[in-house]
């Protein structure tokens, strides 16, 4: 038996293909589909009449409603009313209404493996290759074609191993490692698998490692992944899922064509800064400059769940938000919510002065509360800052840490948060 | 069809790298029906696109064209306001699927740099050739290749798939 990587031996299984390499086409069988509720029934419920096909199995299907909740208009509203009357009439009883974001709700349900083949309704779907699943995002013509056969074509990915060695430092995190890559790596890392390893990325918790994998979408990469390890089963079994440690098979072999592997030391990376208006335009945090704010936002997939919100405290505790700045949080699910009011961390933040958002996308695509005005200056701990994507096309997003929004809402300027946490 | 995805002709809008999905499909106006959502699109870097653009213009672009986000109203934009293909040096993945599946042709132009804004082009996609006829030059761009020229050919991944599940 030849060696293949994670990526390949997925694809294999899942198209039931003796061997495959990099560079063929396989027609795989999709073992789970996700949606929102903004790409998903709204828009392909109408191809799906089209086809005059049903769902081909509605419990292989993920269904969440996070990007326009709560309601804010009756346009809103209508999406969300429309949303819900198609999950019941298409009997998909996993179906998360309000409870988080898409991404960190598959999680928390334990609706993923390792060794899965997902698609996902959106982007961000590179964030289930946390568990050591293939996930890749698609848009909704290509859903509905999904949910009528069962079935996708991809190319299969080169693997590129991005490998972070050492330890990270107090106040680092893996926002600040994705804000490094998007700028070192470059954001045309396109069909591309990235396989994270090493030493500080074990050692990362898993919704660290979740980071890794959702902004390898800002990579430009087909998916991210890494291998589980005790740490994935341990998770998976926490969050209800029946796992046997067989599973700990789904690894890439020994000698498996890697196309490259790029090494970083972890123990050198500091708090990272991304300018305006792309991911990419990062640099350390003490090369910004005096960049003054309007709004420090916490929020999204990547920058909301429990460990983001434990971060932002950590820097707040005890502090206040600058007199002209507003803090916004939006956890990213309910149960972050539920979690960070029982250990105290939403208590840190409000008597910080931060102010609570509903659980959901929010401002981070500008659907939701938050967004800005002409001109206005934010730094934020979401995964994107193409122009006007928060809100007016003038406005300046900075992306950063949960550990450095907290501290640039205490010091009212974008500010290298070492200098803060105790 | 096949006729027409080896002899598309029309005017070049030109674009830069990184042209993402935002730009393509604004975030405020993701809740508007297409129509009005196209009315927006690129309106940050040219405020005249959506009126200016013609039936069977082109967008040439550099690298990371439709990066970003999954939303699928980024081609569907283009396609509504009559753009006939995209021409990048690097489309992103999930932009290039999208706009095959919606029947809007993408491909890889690695020359994008030779042409200028309002450049008149012949753009055949099956043998992979752009004809610059402003400039009297002639590039290859990658063809499309023959399992998406199907889709492409019937008008996207519905109907493809209509013709499909028909026969089953
Ligand atoms: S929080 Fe932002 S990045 Fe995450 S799924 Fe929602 S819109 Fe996308």
């Amino acid at each position: 038996m030849s060696a293949h990587t994670l990526a390949e031996k997925i694809l294999m299984r899942a198209s039931g293909a003796a061997s495959v390499r990099a560079g063929e086409i396989v027609v795989a069988k999709v073992d789970l589909a996700m949606m929102h509720d903004s790409g998903g029934p709204r828009r392909v419920a109408p191809y799906l009449q089209q086809l005059e096909a049903k769902v081909w199995d509605p419990e292989k299907v993920v269904l969440v409603s996070d990007h326009y909740v709560p309601a804010v208009d009756p346009q809103s509203a209508a999406i969300l009313s429309l949303t819900r009357r198609w999950a019941h009439e298409n009997g998909i009883t996993r179906f998360h209404d309000m409870q988080g974001i898409c991404h960190v709700v598959l999680q928390e349900y334990a609706h993923l493996r390792p060794g899965m083949l997902v698609v996902g309704g959106d982007s961000h779907s590179p964030s289930g290759g946390a568990v050591g699943a293939f996930m890749v995002g698609i848009g909704a013509t290509e859903m509905a074609g999904v949910l009528a056969t069962g079935e996708i074509w991809l190319r299969v990915p080169e693997t590129v191993r991005v490998s972070w060695t050492g330890q990270l430092a107090a106040g680092v995190c893996a926002k600040d490692m994705m804000l490094a890559l998007c700028r070192d790596l470059g954001q045309n890392n396109d069909y591309k698998a990235i396989e994270y390893c090493g030493s500080a990325v074990t050692a990362l918790p898993m919704a660290e490692r979740f980071v890794l994998c959702n902004m390898s979408a800002e990579l430009g990469a087909k998916t991210g992944m890494i291998a589980p390890d005790e740490k994935t089963l341990a998770e998976i079994r926490a969050n209800g899922g029946d796992i046997a440690d067989s599973a700990l098979q789904w690894r890439s072999d020994e000698n498996a064509a890697i196309e490259r592997v790029v090494e970083f030391d972890a123990g050198r990376l500091a708090p990272q800064v991304a300018a305006p208006h792309s991911p990419g335009n990062s640099l350390a945090v003490d090369q910004v400059g005096r960049v003054r704010i309007d709004q420090a936002y916490i929020g999204a997939c990547t920058g909301a769940k429990l460990t983001d919100l434990q971060m932002a405290a950590q820097v707040l505790r005890g502090k206040k938000v600058a007199p002209h700045v507003r803090l916004l949080v939006a956890p990213a699910s309910l149960r972050t919510t539920q979690l960070a009011a029982a250990d105290g961390t939403l208590a840190t933040l409000t008597a910080a002065g931060a102010i609570l958002l509903p659980t959901g996308c929010g401002a981070c695509a500008g659907y939701g509360a938050g967004v800005l005005a002409e001109g206005e200056v934010c730094i934020s701990s979401t995964a994107r800052n193409f122009k006007g994507r928060m809100g007016h096309a003038t406005s300046q997003v900075y992306l950063g840490s949960p550990f450095t929004v907290a501290a640039s809402a205490v010091t009212g300027h974008v500010t290298d948060p070492r200098a803060l946490l105790h | 069809m096949s006729a027409k995805l080896e002899n598309l002709r029309g005017r070049a809008w030109v674009f830069g790298d990184n042209i993402d999905t935002d730009l393509l499909a604004p975030g405020h106006a993701m809740r508007k029906p297409l129509a009005e959502l196209a009315q927006h699109c690129l309106e940050a870097i040219d405020p005249q696109f959506a009126r200016s653009v013609h039936q069977g213009d082109f967008i040439v672009a550099g690298t990371g064209f439709g990066i970003g986000s999954s939303r699928e109203q980024a081609a569907q934009a283009l396609a509504h306001l009559g753009v006939g293909a995209v021409l990048a040096v690097a489309p992103a993945r999930i932009f290039y699927r999208n706009a095959i599946n919606l029947g809007l042709p993408v491909v890889r132009f690695p020359h994008a740099d030779s042409v200028r804004p309002g450049d008149d082009l012949v753009v055949d996609l099956v043998h992979g050739c752009v004809y610059n006829l402003t400039r009297n030059t002639e590039h290859d761009c990658e063809p499309v290749p023959e399992f998406l020229r199907d889709v492409l050919q019937a008008g996207g991944l519905i109907p493809h798939l209509r013709t499909r599940l028909r026969r089953q």
